[in-house]
């Protein structure tokens, strides 16, 4: 049973993900994205970028881990095994590039059950080191209840 | 390329179809660090009562915004982007591979600030099997000049 006192509370800030450009390029080529200013670092720099430009999802990547840190520890107690991801948002407040180096907070914003299931919505407030928004995040996680 | 400045809601894009095989989720594995079993083993998909392999939902998610970026020319434009995960991909072990099918129409077409810049919303469709696969599936992008 998760811990319902979590709801509201924000989680330490992580240690800063450096964004790669080579991470760029190999999830840029995972997902078919072909556009050239994943991939050269003329084109974005071409395009007005300081560096390579992460595909809108990318954010996803280095933010899942920390939730999934959270979720196997055993005092929040979460049955991670039988997770599904409900819905997914990203919003970007600029884009993400070569050479970012971004900290992450989990904030636990909601948790209910129903119908046998846990739903937990957890919202990850990404900035750079100096504290400029970059992205937010926002996942429905479910699991079943045991009974 | 569209007109840029005739871009009104009901607008088409181009359809967009992409096969996923296996290989493709073991990349996708590595490039996004999401190893779960589910998205590469037979038995352990088995044993979760799921009826094959599927696709990471994070991977169809990334593969319908190619629909998008595609028709807008530019990955830096997407502002937002959101969906829910209705129902599961499963990818065969063979060369087809799975069939998603992508389409998606302008839903809503504003001008927003800083710089009175036009962003259109999205409004996206993925189809496996013949059902669709995201919910409520939608992106903001900045359209060009």
């Amino acid at each position: 049973m998760p811990d319902p006192s979590y709801v509201g509370r924000s989680l330490s800030p992580a240690e800063p993900y450096q964004v790669s450009r080579e991470k760029i390029r190999e999830f840029a080529s995972a997902i078919g994205e072909d556009s050239r200013i994943c991939h050269e670092l003329d084109a974005a720099r071409a395009a007005g970028h300081p560096d390579l430009v992460a595909p809108p999802t990318f954010a996803v990547t280095f933010t899942m881990p920390l939730i999934e840190t959270f979720l196997r520890d055993p005092d929040f107690g979460w049955d991670y095994s039988r997770m599904v991801h409900g819905d997914q948002s990203i919003t970007l407040h600029r884009p993400i590039r070569g050479g970012d180096e971004l900290v992450t907070t989990i904030h636990v914003e909601n948790l209910t059950t129903r119908a046998g299931s846990h739903m937990l919505t957890l919202r990850c407030e990404v900035a750079d080191v100096v504290g400029e928004p970059v992205a937010t995040t926002k996942a429905l996680l479910v699991t079943q209840a045991t009974s | 390329m569209p007109a840029w400045s005739a871009i009104a809601k009901g607008d088409e894009l181009p359809p967009l179809e992409l096969r996923l095989t296996r290989a493709d989720l073991v990349r996708y594995a590595g490039a996004s660090g999401d190893f779960n079993p589910i998205h590469w083993s037979d038995r352990t998909a088995a044993a979760v009562g799921l009826p094959g392999v599927i696709a990471h939902g994070m991977l169809t998610m990334a593969l319908a915004g190619r629909l998008v970026t595609r028709w807008v020319g530019d990955p830096a434009a997407v502002r937002s982007y959101a969906v829910r995960f209705t129902r599961p991909v499963v990818v065969p072990d063979d060369d087809a591979g799975a069939l998603l099918e992508l389409s998606g129409k302008v839903g809503d077409v504003r001008e927003a600030e800083p710089d009175s810049c036009r962003v259109a919303t999205i409004d996206i469709t993925a189809r496996f099997a013949g059902k669709t696969v995201l919910g409520r599936a939608a992106a903001e992008v900045v359209l060009p000049e």
